[in-house]
């Protein structure tokens, strides 16, 4: 076990230090968080600075414009970046860290051609089009329909918590092509050109007071077959690919934030049982940060993050909540106003135990796959 | 960087964990620690890392595995004073003024180091005389107070600072492995255990009980390594920070995760016969051993200012 980072990984450090010292001062100021046109402009231009300076698809095969780093390298580039204060991903998100990843995976030569050069320059920004009402937690018993007619697909159907939904030019969507298979067997996986004919947004206001999320509705939307990635009906399989562009780094820009937060916090915290809290949670992180160093090393050289990717989700989210439930008390009554540091944070954070797999799911993820423990037995169908 | 244990890692602790599954099954544990376990456990070598050579990350893989079997004894004594006492070392720090010395494994050591802040004191055991307890909390850890703790003589070689610093981290990797074992132990009893038809270990009730306690073991296992290796190479982090929370997590996941044990265990969690109380009584121990949870803690949020 070795924790010292390669001469040559800290020399690519202290390359982006520079240039992120050199850049960070030259950026417009940033725009109010619902100024969704503002914000696009922002954050696209901030992804073509990257490009340009080499950054951009820091895990990304040579072959489609990417880096192709080692791990400790996205590490560190997320690590510098967060502590620099560098722009957030933003509306780059699902572009970048998941439809570009999986059309690298799955896509046609042409999917290819016309999407990899443009997300990566921050020429095209996506959203995501994979929940729906009624399918959040066992996502795959979605039912907007594909149906097959000519070279199209006619999609109908429902999709809610889309992620930047009103500024992506393209969604990743899922949608059922065979209602007559259980139900992981009849996904299929498509680029969905958001100005299509028949899809309506509309912004959903979170506990934020905020718009992160949209709801789009799908009405008899025709989608070009040749928009499918991958094979008709494996879509499920599909949408696990992008797995493996992560190395163990989800989690990192967030996590450098929050062991901040933390830091900063400190002065502000007297009451005793909250000092002892706070020690707890320095505690945690510090663990987390070990544990991403673990599973960045066993991408590196196992490929694949094992157990400690597998509860690192679940820890995190816990672990902020924590912090943040903590600044509240250390706030008290300054805690009313919501542009106070830290309480926009304490509500967004309430989100992280529930998107992308509640920490009750996390939980019985971990105590099957891991555990061996049985599945719940399962009621009729209604 | 290389965050991840060494093929001579994976050897080490297959090597301790097979040597645990071989001569420290659950009933031999039960009979206690004796001259024969020191002898037995000096012969593995684990006593002797640091001497010929091993890091303390070494030590520490080790120590999750003596951890895992809940061996008894002054272990981590064993290893702090290796070649610097003669005979079997047990040890404490000095208590408060006024406050009894609760000594464990009087009876069966030659010797009694006593770290006085930095300084480590030695005394022949000999020399301590106390009322041995009838009923100890842990049945596996004899206490003897005692009132009047001797001055003892410094020992010479031994490095206080350090001995606070190792002694933390292998106690932690002593916990960290009980944490583990009570997992494994309680997972196992709920797949074996039927109510309503079905394993109690389908319900989530009962899957989220093991989850939690699954996160809690493998943070705190990496709060260790990483607190280990911070020992063995200190430009690569704040060692002090990181053995207070390595300390800190992992007395937590081994008192937690025995609590789960027992309750998982149900009614036979309550009994002698099951060896989930060995586990939550040793977490009660060791938690007062080198830095309580509570003092990692409240040094920690110190430590920001």
């Amino acid at each position: 076990m070795d924790l010292r980072y390669s001469p040559s990984d800290e020399a690519f450090r202290a390359e982006l230090q520079a240039w992120l010292a050199a850049t960070l001062p030259t950026l417009p100021p940033e725009p109010p968080r619902d100024d969704w046109p503002a914000r696009v402009v922002y954050d696209t231009d901030w992804q073509k600075r990257l490009f340009d300076a080499g950054y951009a698809g820091m895990s990304w095969p040579k072959e489609y414009g990417g880096r192709d780093a080692p791990p400790s390298e996205q590490l560190i580039f997320l690590e510098e970046c967060s502590n620099a204060k560098a722009p957030y991903v933003g509306v780059n998100f699902v572009g970048t860290l998941h439809a570009g990843p999986t059309i690298i995976a799955e896509g046609t030569p042409e999917q290819k051609a016309k999407h990899i050069p443009k997300i990566l320059r921050g020429d095209e920004v996506w959203c995501q089009c994979f929940s729906e009402p009624d399918a959040g937690s066992d996502l795959a018993a979605l039912q907007t329909r594909a149906v097959r007619d000519g070279d199209d697909y006619v999609v109908t159907g429902r999709k809610i918590w889309c992620s930047f939904g009103q500024v992506g030019e393209y969604g990743e969507l899922l949608a059922r092509t065979d209602p007559d298979v259980p139900k992981h067997k009849g996904i299929s996986w498509f680029i969905l050109p958001m100005d299509l004919p028949g899809i309506e947004i509309r912004p959903i206001e979170t506990i934020l007071g905020s718009s992160e999320f949209c709801e789009v509705f799908l009405d008899e939307v025709r989608v070009p077959a040749e928009q499918m990635v991958g094979q008709e009906n494996d879509g499920w399989r599909v949408t696990n690919v992008t797995l493996s562009f992560e190395r163990g780094t989800a989690f990192v820009s967030e996590m450098v934030d929050a062991m901040r937060m933390a830091e900063e916090l400190a002065p502000l915290v007297h009451d005793p049982a909250d000092r002892r809290e706070l020690g707890h949670v320095i505690a945690e992180f510090d663990a987390l940060w070990a544990l991403t160093k673990r599973n960045v090393s066993n991408s590196a050289t196992k490929g694949d993050t094992g157990l400690g990717g597998m509860i690192m989700k679940l820890a995190y989210s816990e672990a902020r909540d924590h912090l943040c439930e903590l600044s509240m008390r250390a706030l008290e009554r300054g805690a009313f106003d919501v542009h106070e540091p830290y309480v926009e944070e304490r509500l967004r954070t309430l989100s992280l135990t529930i998107a992308a797999g509640t920490s009750q799911i996390q939980r019985n993820i971990l105590s099957e796959r891991v555990l061996g423990l049985p599945r719940e037995r399962q009621w009729p169908a209604e | 960087m290389n965050f991840d244990l060494t093929d001579d890692q994976e050897a080490l602790r297959d090597g301790i964990r097979a040597v645990c599954q071989g001569r420290f099954t659950s009933e031999r544990v039960r009979a206690g620690f004796d001259r024969g376990v020191w002898d037995e456990l000096a012969e593995t070598g684990v006593f002797s890392l640091i001497a010929d050579g091993f890091s303390w990350a070494d030590a520490a893989i080790a120590f999750e595995e003596l951890g895992r079997a809940v061996v008894p004894g002054p272990l981590v004594w064993g290893v702090l004073a290796h070649g610097l006492v003669d005979g079997i070392p047990t040890g404490l720090a000095r208590p408060a003024a006024g406050a009894p010395a609760m000594v464990e494994h009087l009876a069966a050591a030659d010797a009694v180091v006593i770290l006085d802040g930095d300084t480590v004191r030695s005394v022949a055991a000999s020399a301590v005389s106390g009322a041995l307890l009838d009923w100890p909390l842990d049945p596996l850890t004899p206490i003897t107070r005692v009132d009047t703790l001797p001055e003892g003589e410094p020992v010479a070689g031994a490095d206080g600072a350090q001995w606070n610093r190792a002694g933390a981290v292998l106690t932690a990797a002593f916990q960290a492995g009980m944490a583990h074992a009570c997992v494994e132990q309680a997972t196992e009893y709920s797949l074996a255990r039927r109510q309503f038809d079905r394993p109690i270990g389908s319900f989530q009730a009962i899957k989220h009980l093991l989850a939690d306690a699954l996160v809690r073991a493998e943070v705190a296992r990496t709060a260790v390594h990483a607190a280990a290796v911070t020992l063995d190479d200190p430009e690569v982090g704040d060692v002090d920070r990181a053995i207070r929370g390595a300390k800190l997590l992992a007395g937590e996941a081994a008192l937690k995760n025995a609590k789960t044990s027992v309750q998982v265990h149900g009614g036979m969690g309550f009994t002698w016969e099951v060896d989930a109380h060995l586990y939550l009584k040793r977490a009660w121990l060791t938690n007062t051993a080198f830095g309580t949870p509570d003092a990692c803690a409240d040094a920690l949020a110190a430590s920001l200012g």
